[in-house]
């Protein structure tokens, strides 16, 4: 329906436009305005329509962005996107102004002098001080933005806070990966060699700080405290986006990337500010990737602090080799059973000692 | 000087009937031509089709972004394989043709068809010169176009269809066929045609710079050149400097991908097994590419710059406003160009260091482009103007400049880069700033030259038609996109539905595609105009929108040498367009300052009396 309304809309605008067209260029043609030769007819109309052009672009313009500005803003969830918010904004302050201003000069111009029969134009080659001055004005303001700029720049990607929750985040086609360091609090060392179907992070089990790890199915993050991810992809370049946190670093095979950042606004709270029960923060991959790049989607959860402590104990007995204590192959002989306690599997293998003790002492 | 420019001032001295010595067969005349008239326009008509094509594919894709549920069975014919059975178009395909559209519109549209037509047909005209160099040079610089032309259209054909990765190709998705269907064969084309490109950009480039430096006519010194010949001049140093980079990258890539090197390749675990690669970086093709990337978006937008400046000069019948701020701005874009690539990796993981040297880099380069922004539109300022078409859509080249330029701002600052990165602000922003204003500075330039390519007119009303619904038509298609980029949605997406993020901006995307295709179709008012007057159209005056500059002292018709008799010599600047004092509202470029004394200023006054005016006849 609302196709079909704006096709109309569309060929009405083109018809009116063309019978105005027709009209001026008859009035013109009876006027006999012909005396300047070079000059085609419908030269006035022309510059009618450059004004119209403008006033209707800026209507629509600030039409839109008004009214659809909840729909385009999405609301901000972490504490470093305030200040780039800010600066967005008045960044975007700056140039409506100086778009609005140049597009009227420019129409406004065109229209005004337009041809007129017996007018000279203005020898006007240069003018020092006026180049100067629009040499110089934005030069500053350019200036003053790159400082505000930089500033918050080197904020965020500077070292992340010592307290900072390190997760591990892997891009593969066509799917995040997310890796906890668990009760160490330390995430042990990967290598892409040891990747197959089921570890598919390729987590190193000769490495002791890996055997508590645990692999969540979802990024589950908590509110209010710095977050460190770290990024790396498996097969191609990826990208780990949010922009409700305007948070992005690309996932680029063979060399590990980081971003830090606070989330500041639960997934419950963001379920309330949208009205929308079923909000989630999502995940996206914004390089492209392949095939279902458009549909590499992760799941993000933001928790209050004591719902994230109680989800992040519960949730870290699940290790990777408690899951799959096949892998308890891999891991050197002389580490076996400290990985066995590490990873939670001490109490089956606990029991079936005690039987092979017990018969062995028979 | 040349072998053939030699050759050519030898047939002048010898033949006074110098339009009618060339009685060149078919081939020799419209093949395999050395003029650099007949170069232009085969490189026009070339980059003519490509923009059809390259056009017409983002049709098709806008088809899908703006109705998804739109049923596509009706392109199964020209389709196939890339109709899934439900009807849809293939997703692997929809990449493909991102990427081929990127590729086409950049490289074959608005770099050959652009710097190709335009170098060639107005670098000697406009210079006084009687052909380029080299025309041998030239004419191998169009052939290998076409030849590389060739190879990227039979890729499109391919079964695992054409390169698929982006117009950038990013490896490891471009060096794994695993990755993507179309980095098997698709890619491999794809890097041939871009060698035999880069090639023929380099042929063309050398020609121009060489031309331009060595064969002004008299009394045409670098301070009264044309700002289209600036901007052609400091494009080819541009291309010049920054294909080869283009070509190293490439060829790095094909060893990576053919040879087993890994030079971007690193640590990759795909379709089941490790590769053997380590030790390469994906980033470093990134700065490579990017290193050519920068200064191929100024190569794509200078000569559409320059053409603007001499279209709104003449039909504003005013002096270009701060001509030697335009020069000096052409120069410090050129050499900023090139240091500012990175802008276009600031979430790569790159240090962070670097980000904020390329941040305020790339922030002084909105500078130069601000200045020429303001001299556009203060020449228009009291002046007298005449609406042509070309006038028109120079005027609507400003306007997009601005548009689109404005937004580079945000891009630059790398902290609001962190959020729209790879977003559609970005296709937004470079749509208007380098496609649009590019492509409108191409069509400014057909119909203003076109009297002179063709010796007749193009239709005025038509013109202007074509104009409105491009115009309106492409800030609908393009000005939307900055709303759904703000809230952060990913551009080479295939579907909008399956982030809920992203899911509610249906009506809008709908509204761009309906848009997009109106804008496409008027196009075609264009191309009947066009070769409907090449035939058809009123006999061209001599100087039809009296211009300045020398290419309209030139016979209706000009043949091979351009000039009959000797070439004219030029006393005076471009631009003394409504000259205090003279009789007209334009004196060109060929007439001495001894002729007009009515209007001289005072150190003009001196200069007649250096004045060597053997050859020159007083008209009035
Ligand atoms: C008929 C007019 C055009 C339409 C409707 C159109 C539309 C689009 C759309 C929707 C995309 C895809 C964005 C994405 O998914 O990433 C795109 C990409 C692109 N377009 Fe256009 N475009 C048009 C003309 C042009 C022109 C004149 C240029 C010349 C510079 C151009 C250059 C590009 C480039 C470089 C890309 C990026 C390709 C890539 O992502 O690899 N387009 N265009
Ligand atoms: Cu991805
Ligand atoms: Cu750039």
């Amino acid at each position: 329906m609302l196709n079909l309304i704006i096709v109309i809309a569309v060929v009405l605008i083109i018809a009116v436009i063309f019978t105005a067209y027709r009209v001026t260029t008859l009035v013109d043609v009876v006027k006999k305005k012909k005396s300047d030769s070079h000059v085609p007819p419908g030269n006035n109309f022309q510059g009618v329509l450059m004004i119209l052009f403008l006033v209707g672009g800026i209507a629509a313009f600030f039409y839109f962005s008004m009214k659809e500005y909840d729909t385009y803003n999405l609301p901000i969830a972490s504490e470093h996107a305030v200040i780039t918010e800010n600066l967005f904004w008045i960044t975007m302050a700056i140039t409506v102004f100086v778009f609005i201003v140049t597009q009227i000069f420019l129409f406004g111009f065109s229209y005004k002098y337009r041809h007129k029969e017996n007018y000279q134009a203005h020898y006007y080659p240069h003018n020092n001080k006026l180049e100067m001055i629009w040499t110089i004005i934005p030069a500053i303001v350019l200036a003053w933005l790159i400082i505000s700029g930089l500033k918050q720049w080197s904020v965020i990607t500077g070292p992340a806070p010592d307290n900072a929750e390190v997760i591990e985040v892997m891009g593969y086609q066509y799917a995040w990966a997310f890796r906890y360091p668990g009760k160490d609090g330390e995430l042990g060392s990967s290598d892409f060699r040891k990747i197959d179907a089921v570890n598919s992070m390729g987590i190193d089990l000769e490495d002791q700080r890996g055997h508590d790890d645990f692999m969540p199915t979802q990024l589950v993050l908590p509110k209010g405290k710095p977050v460190l991810l770290k990024i790396r992809g498996r097969d191609v370049i990826h990208s780990v986006y949010n922009p409700h946190f305007r948070m992005q670093m690309n996932a680029v095979p063979g060399m590990p990337t980081q971003f830090w950042f606070t989330p500041s606004v639960s997934t419950a709270e963001m379920r309330e500010i949208t009205d929308n029960p079923e909000f989630n923060y999502e995940l996206v991959c914004n390089k492209i990737c392949g095939k279902s790049h458009y549909g590499m989607k992760g799941l993000i959860t933001v928790l209050e602090q004591d719902e994230y402590d109680s989800w992040y104990k519960e949730t870290q007995e699940n290790t990777f080799l408690k899951q799959n204590p096949g892998y308890l192959s891999e891991v050197p002989e002389e580490l076996k059973e400290a990985a066995k306690i590490a990873a939670g599997i001490e109490n089956i293998e606990n029991e079936q000692k005690v039987t092979s003790a017990a018969s062995s002492s028979k | 000087m040349s072998v053939t420019d030699i050759h050519l001032q030898e047939d002048l001295a010898h033949d006074d009937h110098h339009d009618e010595h060339h009685e060149q067969g078919f081939v020799s005349k419209y093949i395999f031509t050395t003029d650099h008239k007949m170069i232009a326009k085969q490189f026009l008509i070339t980059g003519i089709f490509w923009a059809i094509i390259g056009g017409g594919l983002s049709i098709i894709f806008r088809l899908q972004l703006g109705f998804p549920e739109m049923s596509l069975e009706w392109l199964r014919p020209m389709l196939g394989q890339w109709i899934t059975p439900e009807g849809k178009l293939d997703a692997e395909f929809y990449l493909a043709l991102v990427t081929m559209h990127g590729t086409i519109m950049v490289f074959f549209v608005l770099t050959a068809g652009l710097s190709g037509t335009f170098s060639n047909f107005l670098i000697p005209l406009q210079i006084g010169a009687r052909d380029m160099a080299s025309g041998f040079m030239n004419m191998l610089s169009y052939w290998f176009f076409f030849a590389s032309s060739v190879v990227m259209f039979i890729s499109l054909f391919l079964e695992t269809g054409p390169a698929g990765g982006g117009w950038t190709v990013y490896p490891p998705l471009s060096a794994l066929p695993q990755a993507i269907k179309g980095s098997a064969a698709g890619m491999t084309m794809w890097l041939v045609s871009m060698a035999l490109f880069i090639a023929s950009s380099l042929l063309g480039g050398i020609n121009y710079i060489t031309t331009i430096i060595n064969l002004r006519t008299h009394g045409m010194s670098f301070s009264r050149l044309p700002l289209t010949i600036w901007a052609f001049f400091v494009t080819a140093i541009l291309g010049l400097l920054s294909f080869p980079v283009l070509l190293s990258a490439a060829l790095l890539l094909i060893f990576d991908r053919s040879f087993g090197t890994s030079f971007y390749l690193s640590e990759i675990f795909i379709a089941g097994e490790a590769l053997p690669n380590v030790g390469g970086s994906p980033i470093l093709y990134q700065h490579l590419f990017w290193f050519l990337g920068h200064p191929e978006v100024y190569i794509v937008i200078l000569p559409a710059l320059g053409i603007t400046s001499e279209i709104i000069a003449t039909n504003a019948r005013k002096p270009i406003f701060g001509y030697k701020a335009m020069i000096g701005s052409i120069l410090g874009i050129g050499f900023l160009s090139f240091v500012v690539w990175a802008h276009h990796m600031f979430v790569t993981g790159m240090n962070p260091f670097l980000g904020s040297v390329f941040t305020i880099l790339t922030l002084i380069i909105a500078v130069p482009s601000a200045i020429k922004a303001f001299n556009y539109i203060t020449t228009l300022w009291k002046g007298n103007i005449v609406f042509t078409p070309a006038m028109l859509f120079s005027i609507g080249l400003v306007s997009f400049f601005i548009s689109g330029g404005l937004t580079g701002i945000f891009l630059g600052n790398s902290v609001l880069d962190i959020n729209l990165h790879d977003t559609y602000f970005v296709v937004a922003h470079f749509h208007l700033v380098m496609g649009s204003a590019s492509f409108f500075g191409m069509l400014a330039g057909v119909y203003h030259w076109f009297p002179k390519m063709f010796g007749r007119m193009m239709d005025d009303k038509l013109g202007k038609v074509h104009f409105w619904l491009s115009f309106i038509g492409i800030y609908l298609v393009f000005f939307p996109l900055h709303y759904i980029g703000i809230a952060g949605f990913p551009r080479r997406y295939y579907s909008f539905t399956s982030f809920e993020t992203f899911s509610i901006y249906g009506d809008l995307n709908a509204l761009v595609s309906i848009a997009a295709i109106l804008t496409f179709a008027a196009q075609f008012i264009f191309l009947f105009n066009f070769f409907y007057s090449i035939f058809r159209g009123k006999l061209a005056p001599a100087n039809p929108w009296k211009s300045n500059t020398m290419e309209w002292t030139t016979p209706r018709f000009p043949g091979h040498g351009n000039w009959v008799g000797a070439i004219p010599k030029i006393f005076r600047w471009p631009y003394d367009y409504s000259k205090p004092g003279a009789k007209d509202d334009f004196i060109p470029q060929t007439v001495p300052y001894s002729h007009t004394p009515e209007s001289n200023l005072e150190h003009e006054e001196e200069l007649t009396k250096e004045e060597d005016l053997t050859g020159v006849e007083k008209v009035n």
